[in-house]
């Protein structure tokens, strides 16, 4: 086993329950159990999976010295500090709404990307992912140059409970939880004491993702996976279900030399945003924007079974280098290899044929549409 | 018939100067779910531990080794359409391809079942 690795609050959780136990960002995670990746994927799709992202970097951000102002001018007065370096529409976010954003460079080169939403009393309730989390925690303090303080919640327990079937099994924790609309989250009381749940998550289906208190946050899983239709997940499976849904993964298809326009993320910078271009490296993104810009992220069509791995050089059909793959693997739910990765733009409409070049040899395939399979995120009847 | 094993996890079946092969059941334990596999050409001549085939599980692609050394004279070419079935049955349907020996003393330097397992239990 790793040396010096962190352990989640749910760690020994998984090891006793047969997970495959591996260092991930620094933590001591479950890659798969028994059944396996192919199985926890499918599972996932059909009824509800229970992954660990106890790892990752929730947190408060609140302002250090509120003096009289109320809840509202205390969110527009963080919001406005956090804009610089975060490209999507803080002020106008409603109580209780969330958005997925990235931490931009001056280059505008993606530091990680994240999710931030509007707490009632006026602060941010933000959460970033495991690898970059010291460092993302420092900048939001640093902008704030002493005005924001960071409170940070990763002590606690992190899951995510995501399938057709979570809506169901939500309702024995907080009945009122499925009350909430994708992309919103909302403070309950259970017997699990407080907890944060949003309607979000990685894998392109409806779920959740609960914050739970380190004390409780055994007693909540075993709890959920006393249900018939839960089953724990690891970190293999969530990395198909996520690539099949089209996400990227920070480190492999987000890093900072790329910009989010590059990264096919324009729909994360709001109108009010661009029109504003106030942000860390809006130059080069505004620039992006009218201009288009010189690569763009992409699916593959693959013609064959071979999958195509991270690193994997994209070629066009006159056998130029013309882009890389960032993340590939096998897709469970469409049974053929899926991959994502960086073309010049040129080659980016969908159907352009290009080859990939798998241990040297050239094979065939397109680019393709993303995600591989449909959102199935919850919406109003 | 006989049956032998690789330290790099191959069990290599052999009849008359003809040798099947593929990887143990603890190899593909250890690779998961197998989703593609790369198989040599039939006629290509190899060498003791050149990189013959490839087999890629959801979580990686890895190098299967020739056990021994001569000519290939057959590939399991179902492993093409159904890969899974070196998941299902490594030492079985799951074989990978024959290979006609030039050298059967290579033999001898490899493992019997009883030496395997306790190579696995030393691990």
């Amino acid at each position: 086993m790793t040396e010096n690795l962190k352990a989640t609050i749910l760690s020994n959780l998984w090891a006793e329950m047969g997970g495959k136990m591996v260092g991930f960002a620094g933590y001591n995670m479950p890659v798969q159990f028994k059944e396996g990746v192919v199985k926890e994927h499918l599972w996932t799709r059909e009824n509800a999976g229970l992954f660990d992202v106890s790892h990752m970097g929730p947190c408060y951000i609140h302002l250090k010295d509120k003096g009289d102002l109320n809840p509202e001018e205390s969110h527009i007065k963080i919001a406005k500090i956090l804009e610089q370096v975060l490209p999507c529409d803080i002020q106008g976010l409603k109580i209780g709404q969330i958005r997925y954003t990235t931490l931009l460079n001056d280059d505008g080169g993606v530091i990680d990307d994240l999710m931030v939403a509007r707490d009632a009393r006026g602060s941010l309730y933000v959460v970033v992912n495991a690898g970059g989390k010291e460092e993302d925690f420092a900048i939001f303090e640093k902008v704030g140059a002493g005005e924001l303080v960071v409170e940070r919640l990763d002590m606690n327990g992190l899951i995510a409970l995501q399938g057709p079937k979570a809506k169901e099994v939500i309702k024995s924790v907080a009945v009122e939880a499925t009350n909430l609309n994708f992309m919103n989250f909302a403070h309950f009381k259970s017997e699990f004491g407080a907890l944060i749940i949003a309607r979000s998550g990685y894998t392109g289906e409806d779920g959740f993702e609960i914050l739970v208190l380190a004390d409780n946050g055994v007693k909540l899983c075993e709890f959920l996976l006393a249900n018939d239709d839960v089953k724990p997940i690891g970190l293999g499976a969530r990395d198909s279900l996520r690539l099949e849904a089209g996400l990227c993964l920070y480190g492999h298809d987000l890093d900072q030399t790329i910009s989010p326009i590059e990264a096919d993320l324009k729909w994360t910078i709001q109108k009010c945003r661009r029109e504003r271009g106030d942000f860390n490296g809006s130059a080069r993104i505004l620039d992006e924007l009218a201009n288009k810009p010189k690569r763009l992220r992409v699916g593959i069509e693959f013609l064959d079974k071979a999958p195509a791995r991270e690193g994997v050089e994209i070629h066009s059909k006159d056998g130029r280098k013309i882009g890389v793959i960032t993340s590939g693997g096998f897709g469970p739910s469409v049974g053929t290899p899926i991959a994502m990765g960086y073309v010049e733009t040129e080659f980016a409409a969908i159907g352009t044929e290009i080859d990939l070049i798998v241990r040297g040899t050239p094979r065939p395939a397109k680019i393709g549409a993303l995600p591989y399979v449909p959102h199935n995120y919850y919406k109003p009847a | 018939m006989t049956v032998k094993f690789t330290q790099e996890h191959e069990w290599i079946k052999i009849e008359g100067d003809v040798a099947s092969f593929g990887i143990t059941a603890y190899a593909a334990e250890q690779l998961g779910d197998v989703v593609y596999v790369e198989l040599p050409e039939v006629g290509k001549t190899i060498k003791t531990g050149d990189a013959v085939a490839v087999v890629e599980s959801v979580k990686a692609a890895s190098d299967v080794y020739a056990p021994v050394s001569g000519e290939v004279v057959e590939a399991n070419e179902e492993l093409s359409a159904s890969p899974e079935k070196v998941s299902e049955d490594a030492e079985g349907e799951g074989w990978f391809a024959k290979i006609k020996l030039s050298d059967a003393s290579e033999l001898d330097g490899l493992m019997d079942v009883d030496a395997y397992k306790a190579f696995l239990e030393s691990l």
